[in-house]
């Protein structure tokens, strides 16, 4: 196609697309810093140039403190869990059984729905009430005779975002399991049989052999599942509402800039949140876009 | 984990071993992915006067489908609006990275791979770093409130995410197909409206499914932007859960009914659910 010199229509046919995401992704992004460096409340037009004051402001928010803590318990305990959980089922799953496809679909199936519709029904699962009102998880607890396991879920004191992973769990472990199988799919049978003939033992080929080789796989799942408990919203605003206890970046976004009219404060806390997403995300991009180039 | 792992074929008590706990371990995982859909159906089937969270695990002793009629009742219209939103906004989110992906893949300029990252680069933001100023754009557009307003938002935000999709899959279309066209003297639309497009369907399939799937079960742009006569089923549904005032057992079928669009495709047009998926991971 190198012969062709008609540019012009090229780029013609894609102008309308780069002027769109040029305004709503580029100009958006700016606009929104510059917000955030001003006093903005409202829609009224007074605003004065602030600078940094905002951001130093949120350093020394309570609730921003309780928003990072919050991010940093779900973070981990979802990326770990949904990873592990995941590779777990891929390498289950791999192992030549009857009915792959029936067990497969039924792990992916929570990916099909959405985060609100997860949170209503895990609203009531955790269900945290005690003794003649108990129900949910922890009356099925009960009559299983699992007393220990009965909690108070994500009204746990400090810890109660481990109560919203949960349900964030069992929604992404599977989608996890999916990149992982293709990755697995993707070693070649030869360099399995070749280790076997060598003597090496199943646990030996997946320690030494297998898990090296979906490295890759693994670095994009942790991307792909940072880059959702950074900006996790939905979930909790379907089991727990708006509490202060189970507060997020996102959540105080949203009430700040919607409910209370601080343009300022919420552009911020947008900052914050597209920041940490850019520590996740830049990093993978230019190790993936070196690797295609090489 | 590790033990199913050190099978050795040979001895075979021990393979016997192995498969047991194999398959031990994917019922126990099948039980905690239909756990949740258990309590979901049981409780949306149960009869009004069977309401008790005390008795949730318990069969119910008949089927009902009072609650269905009652939530459908609330959710009918926003079930309407999410259709009325999500096809017209798949359907052209995918036309318009189906020729920004034909462009990318088959006419490249100068700088058109730089041009391709930046669209790609739409997909990895997280919805909160343009929400403020999307509002407002959103409101002197005088498309503030309505579904249209909600179309528009998700036809761009789809835009990264389609281009990919569409750019990989013509990327494996031999070129000269394009050049016996260009000889023909066709145009560059002309070559698309003859020649791509019409073998792109495996593309919008997969397109289509995906955008479809992400817009229906949106929340953060249906939320901020639209009043509640046009509240899709996310926002409406998340306005009923835990209410007092809706009965449970209602919520129930409320959830049911507003998962069973995407639920169904799923069921029936997994393998391009799935191609979708690992497509665009990292949308939104």
């Amino acid at each position: 196609m190198k012969t062709i010199k008609r540019h012009g229509a090229s780029i013609a046919l894609l102008l309308p697309s780069i002027v769109v995401l040029a305004i709503f992704v580029y100009g958006f992004i700016g606009v929104n810093l510059s917000i955030s460096l001003t006093d903005e409340q409202g829609l009224n037009a007074e605003s004065n140039f602030v600078g940094l004051d905002n951001y130093f402001a949120l350093l020394d928010d309570p609730r921003f403190h309780i928003d990072v803590w919050n991010t940093l318990v779900f973070s981990v305990a979802f990326i770990f869990c949904s990873l592990f959980l995941g590779l777990g089922l891929a390498i289950l799953i791999d192992q030549k059984i009857r009915a792959e496809g029936f067990f497969r679909s039924i792990y992916l199936l929570p990916m099909a729905v959405s985060f609100i519709v997860t949170g209503v029904v895990w609203r009531w699962l955790m269900n945290p009430a005690e003794g003649s009102r108990m129900s949910g998880l922890n009356l099925l607890f009960d009559t299983l005779g699992l007393d220990f396991l009965i909690n108070q879920w994500h009204l746990t004191p400090t810890w109660g975002m481990l109560g919203i992973a949960l349900p964030a769990i069992w929604q992404m472990s599977g989608y996890t399991m999916a990149l992982f199988l293709a990755g697995l799919r993707s070693i070649p049978e030869e360099v399995k049989e070749a280790a076997r003939t060598d003597g090496a033992s199943e646990f030996v080929i997946y320690l030494r052999i297998i898990l090296p080789m979906i490295r890759p796989v693994a670095l994009s799942a942790i991307v792909i599942l940072g880059h959702i408990s950074l900006k996790v919203f939905d979930l909790i605003i379907a089991i727990a509402g708006k509490q202060l206890s189970l507060d997020v970046p996102a959540i105080y976004m949203w009430q700040t800039t919607f409910d209370a009219y601080n343009f300022a404060r919420g552009a911020t806390l947008a900052t914050y949140i597209l920041v940490s997403v850019a520590i996740f995300v830049i990093p993978y991009l230019i190790v993936t876009s070196r690797k295609e180039r090489a | 984990m590790t033990t199913q792992l050190t099978r050795r074929p040979p001895i075979q008590p021990k393979r016997m071993v192995v498969k047991t706990l194999q398959y031990s371990l994917l019922v126990f995982f099948l039980a905690f992915f239909l756990i949740p859909i258990y309590v979901v159906l049981v409780t949306s089937l149960k009869p009004l006067d069977q309401v008790s969270l005390q008795t949730m695990w318990d069969l119910p002793t008949g089927i009902d489908i009072a609650n269905y009629v009652l939530a459908w009742e609330k959710l009918g219209p926003s079930i309407g609006n999410s259709f009325y939103l999500v096809i017209p906004a798949a359907l052209l989110a995918a036309l318009l990275g189906s020729l920004n992906g034909y462009v990318l893949s088959k006419w490249k300029f100068p700088g058109s791979e730089l041009i391709f990252t930046l669209i790609l680069f739409g997909m990895f933001i997280p919805y909160q770093a343009i929400l403020i100023p999307l509002v407002q754009t959103v409101r002197e557009l005088g498309l503030y409130g309505g579904i249209p307003g909600l179309i528009l938002v998700h036809v761009i935000y789809g835009l990264p995410i389609m281009t990919l999709i569409f750019r990989n899959y013509y990327l494996s279309v031999p070129d000269e197909l394009i050049e016996a066209a260009l000889v023909d003297g066709s145009g560059i639309f002309k070559t698309y409206w003859l020649i791509i497009f019409p073998i792109s369907i495996p593309a919008f399939i997969v397109g289509i499914i995906w955008e479809f799937t992400s817009i229906w079960n949106d929340f953060l742009f249906a939320v901020v932007l639209t009043s509640a006569d046009a509240w899709p089923v996310t926002v409406a549904l998340n306005n009923i859960a835990g209410s007092q005032i809706v009965q449970w057992n209602v919520q129930m079928a409320g959830a049911v009914l507003a998962s069973l669009p995407t639920i169904l495709v799923y069921i029936f047009l997994g393998k391009y659910f799935l191609r979708g998926m690992l497509a665009g991971s990292l949308k939104g």
